[in-house]
């Protein structure tokens, strides 16, 4: 039995990690709270990723209320498809086509955070670097040989793989230490990183946008479960008086 | 005015007297623990799961075409409709956590042995029947893993030698899982199985109130008639359906004093219950699995694919043997087995109170094979893990063989002649 457990403590460990990410995924710091960064992240997709990718379960009206923007301003900044508020949040591309374009057809994002995590979207969208075998010349180190061109180029510039000489074992090897831009977008590195926290943080209020009065709520439920699990104590002592 | 009403409502249907029979006058063994709790809550559980599914079906699309979008309508448009959704997908998870504790509980007390055999069969089938609610209700949001765990699930049956694949063919009623399973599943789901689900859970009270009780002590609390002093009786007047032909002792009343213990559990539960409705749904990718809020793509397979949790001890034996068809007769063999425990322990105690160190251990080792093969089931099956699984396997059917052999000559200590407080 203890050989078992010794074994076990140790081979636990290697079951674990036989299945987890390649790369190292970087914590996107996501406060629903933030009004200001989810509207700044809805305004990036709207200008940059609804061309491809709809959000075709959400409406935008319903965003719009959530975000704290008044319908008449969304609808006219923030609304290129459709021109009722109360429309789904989808784009005109052809699914055939994109598939065409892209091999694959590019995938709603509605749900897109609870799938992948914003962890996982929040490094994605800062982890495209050059890469001239491929058709659009980018790559992507989290999603590799990912069929999407680099959208947000003009914002970030264009990374390239960066290599260290280091002195490895007496000798010297090229070793890989990560992505650096060229500089020619118009953001800052530390603006660009901000700007996709933004977008990953609107993907996450996207996936679940009743989190916050579901939270609420629950707190609102704790009180009362407090207060019937105590009635229900001080019931079951009364009653129970009787047997002693 | 009441009285009257309720007398008019006896001389037409047995309402006082049923009330009575089964709550006010029941005689409970004044000794249950922690332990008697889970039957009620799977009670409570069961009921959420009906009315929620009620509302659920209300605004839910049964068709390939609109399930998954119907799904993502109630939970963004439909007031309260996220509401609805996660208690029944959380009532769906801690059905089978009470369900498992429950079961767990009849065999901590020996509660399936004689005269409640029958009791413990139809629990069993109790249990067969959640398990085709559940997988078939798992299909019907029509996610990624909906329709690949449905997928993996259906071939097992094309491993039955010569009708295989005519079965397959016949459950999904396609070549592959598509519209037309779905549509199938989601009237099993909503009408036939609850249905069968209901009676089964009345026909198990019915058993229960029939034998009566077990007990933490497993020592009956009915006596031969006339051989209790009347000092030594319950004050409390119980039915004469249970005094005409024994002495009840160490008894009380079910209703009130165990319907007011079971409202502080039940409000214990609850808080656990709505911890995760209302601050973490998914469980940790437990009891929503992140690829299912991706829609169902017959053509993009998973990279790895895994039951709910509730299935994975069984989907882990299943594994555990590289032959189909011998892992799938396995697979529903560690289920039958369980059925047949009343006839396996031929024991006559029936508490691990007072049952053999072997005994102890016993459970104990199929208890944590069950949690570990559990946990295999969620992970990729490795070398490694494959190993593991097989030697937890062993041990899992290793309690039953082991039990049939000692328990006929079990030490057992003394067994009191009534129950301890």
């Amino acid at each position: 039995m203890k050989k078992l457990l010794i074994a076990l403590a140790t081979l636990i460990p290697s079951l674990v990690f036989a299945a987890g990410p390649t790369v190292p995924l970087d914590e996107a710091k996501v406060d629903l709270h933030d009004k200001a960064s989810l509207q700044r992240g809805a305004q990036l997709f709207m200008n940059y990723c609804l061309g491809c990718h709809s959000l075709e379960y959400a409406r935008y009206n319903r965003m719009f209320e959530d975000l704290g923007i008044p319908e008449e301003v969304g609808q006219k900044n923030l609304q290129f498809t459709g021109d009722k508020a109360g429309d789904l949040i989808t784009n005109n591309m052809s699914p055939e086509k994109a598939g065409a374009w892209f091999g694959n057809p590019p995938p709603d994002l509605t749900n897109v955070a609870r799938v992948r995590g914003p962890d996982w979207i929040y490094t994605y969208l800062r982890s495209f670097y050059r890469d001239d075998s491929r058709p659009f010349g980018v790559n992507n180190t989290v999603f590799p040989n990912v069929g999407m061109p680099h959208v947000l180029q003009e914002l970030q510039g264009l990374p390239e793989k960066t290599y260290e000489e280091r002195r490895i074992d007496g000798e010297m090897q090229k070793v890989y230490v990560g992505l650096k831009t060229d500089g020619k977008g118009r953001l800052t590195e530390s603006e660009y990183d901000q700007a996709m926290l933004d977008l990953t943080s609107f993907l996450v209020y996207m996936g679940e946008p009743m989190k916050l009065e579901q939270r609420r709520m629950g707190w609102f439920v704790f009180g009362f479960l407090l207060v019937f699990t105590i009635l229900a104590w001080l019931l079951k002592k009364e009653f129970w008086k009787d047997l002693k | 005015m009441a009285n009257k009403f309720v007398e008019w409502i006896d001389a037409r249907i047995p309402m006082t007297k049923t009330w009575n029979i089964h709550l006010a006058q029941y005689p409970a063994p004044k000794n249950f623990n922690f332990w008697y709790l889970f039957g009620v809550l799977a009670m409570l559980v069961l009921v959420n799961q009906i009315l929620t599914g009620v509302w659920l079906t209300m605004n839910y699309v049964p068709s390939a075409e609109g399930a998954f979008a119907s799904v993502e309508y109630i939970m963004r448009d439909v007031e309260y409709g996220w509401l609805l959704r996660y208690m029944h997908s959380t009532g769906a998870s801690a059905f089978f956590i009470v369900v498992y504790l429950h079961m767990f509980r009849g065999m901590l007390y020996g509660s399936y042995q004689k005269p409640r055999e029958l009791l413990w069969l139809f629990g069993m089938f109790i249990f067969l029947v959640l398990m085709a609610e559940a997988f078939m209700g798992y299909l019907l949001p029509w996610g990624q893993m909906s329709y690949w765990g449905a997928q993996v699930i259906i071939s097992l049956f094309g491993a039955i030698p010569v009708i295989g694949d005519d079965l397959t063919l016949w459950i999904r009623g396609d070549y592959v899982i598509s519209g037309a399973t779905l549509n199938r599943f989601f009237a099993l789901h909503v009408i036939a199985l609850p249905l069968v689900l209901v009676i089964l859970v009345f026909l198990h009270i019915i058993a229960l109130h029939e034998v009566g009780s077990n007990n933490p002590d497993g020592v009956p609390i009915k006596k031969p008639k006339g051989s209790v002093p009347d000092e030594e009786k319950p004050k409390f007047k119980f039915h004469e359906r249970f005094t005409k032909k024994y002495d009840i002792v160490d008894a009380i009343p079910f209703y009130p004093y165990y319907i007011v213990k079971d409202l502080v559990g039940i409000g214990i539960f609850l808080f656990l219950f709505c911890y995760v409705i209302f601050f973490m749904p998914e469980m940790g990718g437990f009891f929503l699995e992140p690829p299912n809020f991706e829609p169902a793509n017959p053509l993009k397979t998973p990279e790895h694919i895994a039951p709910v949790w509730y299935f994975t001890p069984f989907y882990a034996i299943l594994r555990a043997v590289p032959d189909k068809l011998f892992g799938v007769i396995l697979m529903f063999a560690s289920i039958v087995l369980l059925a047949l425990l009343p006839w396996l322990d031929r024991g006559r105690v029936r508490s691990i109170r007072y049952r053999s160190v072997l005994h102890k251990l016993n459970l104990a080792v199929f208890s944590v094979s069950f949690l570990v093969l559990g946990y295999l089931g969620t992970q990729p099956a490795t070398p490694t893990a494959t190993v593991f699984a097989q030697i937890f396997t062993f041990l899992y059917f290793a309690f039953f063989v082991l039990l049939f052999f000692y328990s006929k000559r079990e030490k057992t200590k003394p067994v009191p002649e009534r129950v301890t407080s």
